[in-house]
């Protein structure tokens, strides 16, 4: 047998392994992951009793750590959704082992990131008042504010990815279905719709999965860009900018590619799917990450520059906090992580290795963090009027609750491979089926070619 | 924006005269006493969780000995095209026919967006509940909301006062007129800096003050056009 028939004769083990057995190693990660989601509850719940001055904000810095983990979440999610959906409709067929990966960043990044705009409200329990319903006192929410264009986008863009999500999911529930005894048989059952797998269910299947891939391109651009118009619909200086929307989505898909590696790199270690998830596919994202790191540097020599050409006095106080002033270390760490460092890791072919992408990942969504903290907090701090300048010191609930988004991600990540299979079976085995057929035909021979 | 209704009620200005200020800061006691302020208490206050409607900013030119200080009393401008208006997603903050830039307590959720929109940084949050120290909590002005924690406040032109002037002259059946009403600060200002007055009246103070040479309006750049018009020689 040769080294493909043994890998084309253990996908469903190897798989489905991840489903059916756990490790210690699971347990632990639970276990830690779950303590910070604790750990952030009970600071909220800390919150709710005292009032939201427990945190460190003041006047005028009245957003900081959570508009920024709100703006860092929407943005991984953009990992996911945008990008499998843009390799599923440009056809790339290396997308094939992960593309689920990345939709379920998308789903979870974007329950963490919705969660702020109602966690850091000063009346959090009052939050449904964005919605339009109707009412004994006739009052309709204002659609005039970004605030509530963010309510619709963040919704749609969660039911789409949720949608698109779980079409492709169908099959592979059906085969855990077939593998499965006893409730969770039944459960498997109820959830994969009764899928069969005949040539109508699977074209339909096709259909519906082209159709959601293509609506969901412009629905996950348009989020980031309304999430940036928070920002940019104000006149507060270097907020009140036409580029902000581009800026955000590129930002967004920077850091979600970068989430989307680490994940990979994890997944194929822990779950020993070294056959499937391949050092190509960390090269072609690390192509796509390098692009993205590029095209970051562009907005941001962009940005920086007009408002330095500008010389406003107001624009200028903002500019040099961040240059040279109060902020300086921290805008000066995140041009190294997201650009000087990353920068020659992706570019340089021998360092755009599975090790190089990861670090180079790592530091990008950590220059990333690092960009929305301070596009929000200098501008706040530094109102037009000097007499008003203000700072920021975040105290120890806002840290915990920090912590506490990336547990719960783990978590949530950690739970979800636990119930499906990480790597699509299906749309793998799909994909090596067509390159049998294709025979010599080029590309979707690849996949197989590049297995070394 | 939407057209502008054409208001047969009084529309709500002031004037101040920078020239007159002493930075005394009368205007800024009264208003906490008027209003029901919360106390932030020293560290706090130092940690930018202070409230004052209205404050008295200074500026200082030159340097020692040869210095000039620079009073200003900045309080909420009640924008006409306010840009703190928009941006509240529950229409907490809005607009009245009177020119007033209105706040509903009970609306407001906790955004604090339009804090963060607006130029004059005159928007104050309740990040805690407030606490009155001994015995100032037996002299709250029963005629003042208290606000508690989680919801946004600024300066209201003493709405109850105006509520009040309005109520007398329509008593008296007559139109509203100069003196029928003087919000906290008006009425304390020791050196009559302040006027205030309804401005769509041509023959009142304010409506005279604020054609003056001397008139300006703080950051009027922005295209907010303020209600608050600032007197001064601009030496």
């Amino acid at each position: 047998m040769s080294k493909e028939d043994v890998l084309k004769s253990n996908i469903n083990s190897d798989l489905l392994r991840p489903v059916f057995k756990t490790g210690i190693g699971w347990y632990i990660t639970v276990a830690i992951s779950g303590s910070l989601l604790l750990a952030a509850m009970g600071a909220f719940g800390y919150q709710l009793y005292s009032g939201i001055g427990v945190w460190g904000l003041n006047r005028p810095v009245m957003w900081a750590f959570d508009i920024t983990n709100f703006v860092f979440w929407i943005g991984i999610s953009h990992a996911g959704t945008l990008i499998s959906a843009i390799l599923r409709v440009t056809g790339a067929e290396w997308r094939r082992p992960v593309t689920r990966c990345a939709e379920a960043i998308t789903v979870f990044a974007l329950m963490i990131g919705a969660m702020f705009p109602i966690v850091h409200l000063g009346r959090p329990y009052l939050f449904y008042w964005l919605a339009p319903y109707p009412n004994s006192r006739g009052l309709w929410p204002n659609y005039r504010s970004p605030l509530l264009w963010d309510f619709f986008a963040i919704n749609t863009y969660l039911l789409g990815s949720l949608i698109y999500l779980y079409l492709p999911l169908i099959p592979d529930l059906a085969l855990v279905r077939d593998k499965a005894k006893g409730l969770r048989h039944k459960i498997y059952s109820i959830a994969s719709l009764g899928w069969r797998g005949t040539q109508v269910q699977w074209s339909r299947l096709e259909k519906a999965v082209g159709v959601m891939a293509v609506i969901i391109i412009p629905v996950a651009v348009s989020v980031h860009t309304i999430v940036s118009w928070d920002f940019a619909m104000t006149i507060r200086p270097m907020w009140h900018s036409t580029i902000f929307g581009p800026y955000f989505v590129a930002g967004a898909i920077f850091s979600g590619i970068a989430a989307l590696i680490m994940a990979m790199a994890v997944i194929r270690k822990v779950f020993h799917l070294e056959a499937y998830l391949k050092p190509i596919h960390f090269n072609n994202l690390g192509l796509l990450l390098l692009t993205m790191s590029l095209l970051w540097f562009y907005f941001t020599f962009a940005e920086y520059l007009t408002s330095y050409y500008g010389n406003e006095r107001v624009e200028k106080a903002v500019f040099q906090s961040k240059i040279s002033g109060a902020y300086a270390p921290l805008f000066w760490a995140m041009v190294v992580c997201c650009f000087v460092i990353p920068m020659p890791i992706l570019a340089i072919k021998k360092l755009r290795t599975i090790s190089g992408t990861v670090a180079a990942s790592a530091l990008i969504v950590v220059g990333m963090w690092l960009e929305r903290f301070l596009i929000i907090v200098p501008t706040l701090s530094q109102p037009a009027l000097p007499f008003n300048w203000g700072s920021y010191r975040p105290t120890w609930v806002e840290i915990t609750l920090t912590a506490g988004t990336f547990g719960y991600f783990v978590l949530l990540y950690a739970v979800f491979t636990k119930l499906f299979p990480i790597v699509a079976v299906w749309e793998f085995k799909e994909g090596l089926t067509l390159a049998d057929h294709a025979g010599s035909v080029a590309e979707p021979q690849r996949l197989v070619a590049h297995g070394d | 924006m939407e057209e502008k209704v054409e208001s047969k009620k009084p529309q709500w200005a002031m004037v101040i005269d920078l020239d007159r200020c002493t930075g005394c800061e009368a205007c800024v006691v009264a208003c906490h006493a008027e209003n029901n302020i919360r106390i932030a208490g020293e560290g706090p206050a130092a940690g930018g969780r202070s409230v004052n409607w209205i404050r008295v900013e200074r500026y200082y030119e030159g340097e020692y000995p040869d210095i000039r200080v620079k009073f200003m009393p900045v309080m909420c401008q009640h924008c006409e095209e306010a840009p703190c208006e928009p941006v509240c997603p529950v229409y907490a903050t809005y607009h009245t026919d009177e020119g007033l830039n209105g706040q509903v307590y009970n609306r407001c959720v906790g955004t604090r967006y339009c804090a963060n929109n607006c130029p004059y940084t005159v928007r104050f949050f309740n990040f805690l509940d407030p606490v009155w120290p001994e015995p100032l909590s037996k002299s709250l002005n029963p005629e003042v909301s208290v606000r508690y924690r989680g919801v946004m406040e600024k300066c209201t032109f003493c709405i109850q006062r105006i509520r009040k002037g309005e109520d007398k002259a329509k008593d008296e059946g007559r139109e509203i007129r100069d003196g029928d009403v003087n919000p906290a600060c008006v009425q304390s200002c020791t050196a009559r800096a302040m006027t205030f007055g309804n401005i769509a009246d041509p023959t009142s103070e304010v409506a005279r003050l604020s054609k003056s040479g001397r008139a300006s309006r703080l950051m009027e750049e922005l295209g907010t056009k303020p209600r608050v018009t600032y007197l001064s020689r601009g030496d």
